[in-house]
């Protein structure tokens, strides 16, 4: 009885002094629930037959998995999937590869000037809006009076429709997005390559290995962990075909390459205010993702000991 | 003769390495080139007189020097009020999220033997990481506070960043408790450690948030298009209606005339470069502090 008193009186001693603690937390926590947690109390819209008309959440009724059948019974969704996919993992791996050629070739370059004019006009266009870039986009790459295609026609090939011929759509919004964050992605590989002991470097010389052995028996087992934990972590990433780029490229013409499941909930959800189905297909997708972005966090805390917190 | 054949076989091996270093050099110009030359065209194409533009004549440099299409963009008082939208919300929302942060990450940078609460705290916040309402939850939550066209629905469901409250704790938690004790010792409460001493120490991942959320601020533009009415977007929706639409419809005669008389492509180029000029201003701190910034939050080993 003595005991239980005495551990009470600790638990309220030491509750008292954090009180500070519990007061520095609130504003942040209420913003939070608010704006992330009163969302997640939303996202019952996708099983109601949900009417801005009717009020609240509460007095609008249930219709079972009505709105999963609407969106699967749409005749387009297959692709929506398959593009969204297809977009978004041929991000990742281009990217991925890119900014390690990119982090390798900045490593092996010895003029330090250059190395960082480079980085300097690399990293800038991660800053720059996707509605400047695609802006710049549409003016060079335009058929009729684009500068890419006056190139190619004055070297004698035909113009192409970069942002309107389905057969390429896919392949210039990775090669934009690639275009506009290898410089930035690059960034973490290369703080992996300066913190590999230079010693390795030296000995390696002393045993006459020329530069690619260097970089191929030391550099990149060097950079192997995070390179597997950046692929890891971008498996969250593999819904994520980037809305901000395709919804400002995209056109009713390219609906057939370039439509992804976040355009589509804009669509369904804001032009034609089917909040139900839209509602429904942002769930499916929050699901997907959240799977395997717990998997990959529990995978890179497991094997790498990675936390965010 | 010996000597020789060694003097040969290095010259040899230089002139190999000169030739890698060469190649390596090439690519990383022609790499900084692909992302100088697009934007590099647009700011000729803006300077340009509407006829060089017609005539695809701009390429490297401005033809006919002009600044007829800066006058034209200076004049348009939506272009001014779009602006005065942005450095409203990103002056709120600066010094609102920034208070909310440090407050936030200086408790969750304590040990769990410091802060007896610390996991739950922490779970509540990395649970928005992994997990969110998504598109209609969220338009329709500001729509039942009442917030739609009002600034609040820019500024506050932006307020708490998890990536920044992240740079936050873990450069708090680097700084030593000795600094801590120590003030504890003359009787100072978190409350004042807090803003006397990790504040001030904190300075160089402070101006990172801050540039992060002045960035994340100004190229925003979906919010804007869904939650304001047309005549108040932020500056990078109203770009957007610019730059994609077309729509020249709303314009007066004779300003649709005088439209007509430049090249829209030029007006079009210089809102463009109106609207990166304050990303452009502060590029160059940016890059001194976000390589830290990435390397700290992104990958801690």
């Amino acid at each position: 009885m003595k005991r239980i008193r005495k551990t009470n009186k600790n638990k309220i001693a030491v509750f008292k002094k954090e009180i500070p603690f519990h007061v520095m937390l609130l504003p942040s926590v209420i913003m939070v629930f608010i704006f992330s947690y009163i969302p997640l109390y939303g996202l019952l819209i996708a099983f109601k037959d949900y009417n801005p008309a009717r009020g609240l959440l509460r007095s609008n009724p249930w219709c079972g998995f009505d709105n999963f059948k609407y969106i699967f019974s749409l005749p387009t969704i297959d692709r929506v999937f398959y593009n969204t996919v297809i977009i978004a993992v041929g991000k990742i791996i281009a990217g991925t590869m890119v900014a390690i050629i990119v982090a390798l070739l900045l490593n092996e370059c010895r003029i330090s000037w250059l190395k960082r004019g480079v980085q300097t006009l690399i990293y800038f266009l991660y800053f720059i809006s996707w509605i400047i870039l695609a802006g710049i986009m549409q003016d060079i790459l335009s058929p009729s009076n684009g500068i890419i295609n006056h190139m190619i026609t004055m070297l004698g090939g035909e113009s192409v429709y970069f942002l309107g011929d389905n057969g390429i759509f896919k392949g210039t919004m990775i090669t934009s997005e690639v275009w506009r964050s290898f410089g930035y992605n690059s960034v973490v590989y290369l703080a992996a390559i300066t913190s590999i002991d230079p010693t390795l470097y030296e000995a390696a010389s002393i045993d006459g290995a020329g530069r690619w052995k260097k970089i191929w028996h030391i550099t990149l087992p060097g950079m192997a962990t995070i390179i597997i934990l950046m692929c890891v972590l971008n498996l969250g990433n593999v819904l994520n075909a980037g809305f901000d780029q395709i919804f400002n490229l995209y056109s009713v013409q390219t609906y057939e390459s370039g439509d992804i499941i976040d355009t589509l909930v804009y669509r369904i959800g804001l032009q034609q205010a089917k909040f139900g189905p839209s509602t429904a297909v942002g769930l499916l997708k929050s699901v997907i993702s959240f799977t395997l972005i717990s998997f990959a966090y529990l995978f890179a805390w497991k094997k790498y000991d990675y936390k965010i917190f | 003769m010996k000597e020789i054949i060694r003097t040969n076989r290095n010259a040899k091996k230089i002139k190999h390495f000169r030739l890698t270093d060469f190649t390596i050099i090439l690519v990383l110009i022609l790499l900084g080139l692909i992302c100088l030359l697009p934007f590099w065209y647009e700011i000729c194409v803006s300077f340009s007189s509407s006829k060089a533009v017609k005539a695809k004549e701009v390429f490297l440099m401005p033809v006919d020097l002009s600044l007829q299409a800066y006058q034209y963009v200076i004049n348009r008082i939506p272009f001014w009020d779009s602006l005065l939208v942005t450095v409203k919300r990103v002056g709120l929302c600066l010094p609102i999220s920034l208070f909310m942060m440090i407050t936030a990450a200086y408790p969750l940078s304590k040990g769990k033997d410091k802060f007896s609460c610390r996991t739950p705290y922490v779970w509540f916040y990395f649970i928005t990481m992994l997990f969110n309402g998504g598109m209609i939850p969220s338009y329709l939550l500001i729509v039942q506070l009442g917030l739609l066209d009002s600034i609040w629905a820019l500024v506050l469901p932006a307020s708490v960043n998890i990536f920044n409250l992240l740079l936050l704790l873990s450069f708090f938690r680097n700084i030593p408790t000795a600094l801590e004790e120590a003030a504890r010792l003359d009787g100072a409460g978190h409350w004042s450690i807090l803003w006397r001493i990790y504040v001030p120490m904190s300075l160089p991942v402070l101006a990172t948030v801050t540039l992060f959320t002045l960035v994340a601020n100004w190229n925003s533009w979906f919010d804007g298009m869904i939650f304001m009415k047309s005549n108040h977007y932020p500056l990078q929706t109203y770009l957007r209606t610019i730059i994609f639409s077309y729509d020249f419809g709303n314009l007066s005669v004779s300003e649709q005339k005088k439209l007509a008389e430049m090249s829209s492509e030029s007006v079009k180029a210089a809102q463009m470069v109106i609207g990166a000029i304050p990303i452009l201003a502060i590029y160059p701190f940016l890059q001194k502090y976000f390589v830290t910034g990435i390397t700290l939050g992104g990958v801690k080993e």
